[in-house]
């Protein structure tokens, strides 16, 4: 079976974001960047499908040049090669022309199933999944858990309120795993020596037919108008604990009144 | 004339869900309030709404937006969109209300806000106010597009308030092509658990990387039960496999507003603060005194939480015996 995984390739979790208030968009460049966690998980569970159905993995993500090192460590891990949307022009991108880019990008591939994060671990939108299953065309399942394909159909856990539901979908569709779903492996040589082998084909918006004012911040129907610091919460107090921390916070909350 | 701004209902445990009841007191104080209500409810849903300030139900019982997912209720609802054309929607922050807005932006090309704390309308547009990067940043976000705005909203924003409306229901046909039926939801499985749920509870106690393993997670229920207290986590122990989902708090898990919040060995990563600032007292230990946990924390111990826990459970189960 032929997976596609849309993944996205963020600055790394040891950075601080900020927000460039110029543009108000998220510090990018200049800062080290890595294969979002979330989005490993969905490479790692295409992984697991082909082991057990056959077939391969293909990467699609999009950023500026500053990702590569995220698409080399998906290609180390097994997926066989990588689509790259970069082009100046979709930078300020929303959700929706997110999804739009890639979205084209994955309809260039074939495929049985898209896999995508719930949300990315930097921005947290949440939503750029089902939009793609939408422009698509396929069935939308989210918060999935776990994954079982079975012939045409793909079954999932799906995490709810109150503990899980078990949905099912025929095939092509779109699954959106949840974070957690499994602990992606680590490359291995051997994988980090082949990914540099590996083909990343560079698409730009107008290979992928969308015009200039349909992506970036010209297509985009979200505009930040301010960006600032809310007022922080006065910080209280803090002890070193020299061996007395927990009777402290029992004073505390004694103080507050809460025993 | 006031704008007209729908809420989209949802149900759950068998009733109509507070974080609906917390946008229709937004909607009626910011505009004239309507509701989406689709799929099979209590019988004393829709007077529910009309006690907190909906004017008008779009209703439809049908089990088929029960059974299959998403593409139904994204039909109805962008028929009645386009229809009615509100000036705003506004949908929960849960599963069914992203996947559902995630859908409608694609299907009506139109945007979305999501993570939206509060909002007001101006000039025929509509300004949102979204707490960005968890607590780091607070921005303000319209949408350009024509026609309703989609946002998605946190729960726990607003205060549910009981505001008296003439029940007005306008029934509205189920989604009926099969080619919406291709999401099946199969089964529903309830997973039992232990000690008050965390929405609801006073006291949460919470762990996160610092508690190194699922078996020290036993501390923390030690803990809660001595105070009576819910067990909560940090996305970095549910990504760690040590608890179950239900378990996360943050923005991308279950906000929450006790009295009292335990943040254990959580360094306090923006995904997660989302999830607990607005609590009321914050108590942090945490081995590292620069940890951004203790900007928001009312009290906090820097040190070994594997010293101070115990210590005071210990204290807690003397003092409570006194």
């Amino acid at each position: 079976m032929n997976v596609v995984v849309c993944g996205k390739v963020i600055p790394a979790s040891t950075v601080t974001i900020e927000l460039d208030a110029s543009n108000k968009r998220m510090v990018r460049k200049g800062v080290p960047h890595e294969l979002d966690p979330a989005a490993a998980s969905a490479v790692e569970e295409g992984l697991r499908l082909i082991e057990k159905h056959g077939g391969q993995v293909v990467l699609v993500t999009m950023g500026a040049s500053d990702v590569t090192i995220g698409i080399r460590n998906a290609l180390a891990m097994g997926v066989a090669s990588a689509v790259h949307i970069l082009d100046d022009a979709v930078a300020g991108s929303d959700t929706l022309a997110t999804a739009k880019l890639l979205a084209a990008a994955v309809k260039k591939q074939e495929f049985d199933i898209v896999l995508c994060a719930t949300e990315s671990s930097d921005s947290y939108s949440g939503i750029v999944h089902g939009q793609i299953a939408q422009l698509l065309g396929i069935p939308p399942l989210s918060f999935a858990k776990e994954i079982t394909v079975d012939g045409g159909n793909v079954t999932i856990k799906r995490q709810s309120e109150s503990g899980y539901d078990i949905v099912e979908s025929a095939l092509p569709a779109l699954v959106a795993c949840s974070s957690g779903i499994n602990e992606p492996r680590y490359p291995q040589l051997k994988g980090i020596m082949a990914a540099k082998k590996k083909e990343i084909k560079v698409y730009s918006a107008a290979d992928l037919g969308l015009a200039p004012d349909q992506v970036g911040e010209k297509g985009a129907r979200e505009k930040v108008l301010t960006i600032g610091r809310p007022p922080k919460r006065q910080a209280g107090k803090a002890v070193t604990d020299e061996g007395e921390g927990g009777k402290q916070i029992a004073d505390f909350l004694a103080e507050i009144k809460v025993i | 004339m006031a704008e007209t701004i729908w809420v989209y209902a949802e149900i759950g445990d068998g009733k109509i869900t507070t974080t609906s009841l917390e946008m229709l007191a937004k909607a009626s104080e910011a505009g004239k309030a309507e509701v989406v209500l689709l799929g099979p409810g209590p019988d004393d849903a829709v007077q529910t709404l009309a006690n907190h300030g909906a004017s008008r139900i779009y209703h439809c019982a049908d089990a088929v937006y029960q059974d299959y997912l998403t593409l139904p209720a994204a039909e109805t609802v962008a028929g009645l969109i386009e229809k009615h054309n509100p000036a705003v929607m506004l949908f929960a922050s849960s599963y069914a209300g992203r996947d559902l807005v995630a859908n409608l932006s694609a299907r009506l090309d139109c945007g979305a806000i999501t993570d939206v704390g509060d909002f007001e309308l101006k000039d025929g547009s509509v300004v949102a106010t979204i707490p960005a990067l968890g607590a780091s940043y607070e921005n303000t976000s319209t949408l350009l597009n024509q026609g309703t705005k989609l946002l998605i909203v946190r729960p726990k924003s607003f205060e549910p308030k009981e505001n008296p409306q003439a029940l007005a229901v306008e029934e509205v046909p189920a989604a009926a092509d099969d080619s919406l039926r291709k999401v099946h939801m199969k089964e529903r499985v309830v997973v039992k658990r232990e000690g008050p749920s965390l929405e609801g509870a006073k006291i949460v106690v919470s762990g996160g990387r610092g508690l190194k393993g699922e078996e020290q997670f036993s501390l923390l229920k030690d803990l809660a039960d001595v105070l009576g207290a819910a067990v909560g986590a940090s996305r970095a122990a549910v990504d760690a496999g040590w608890v179950p989902y239900a378990m996360q708090i943050g923005q991308t898990g279950k906000t929450v507003k006790p009295d009292i919040y335990f943040a254990v060995g959580i360094s306090g990563a923006v995904q997660h603060l989302s999830g607990m600032k607005t609590s009321k007292y914050i108590i942090t230990i945490n081995k590292d005194p620069d940890a951004p946990i203790f900007q928001y924390s009312d009290f906090g111990v820097v040190g070994d939480l594997f010293k101070i826990v115990p210590q005071l459970i210990e204290e807690l189960k003397k003092r409570k015996g006194a």
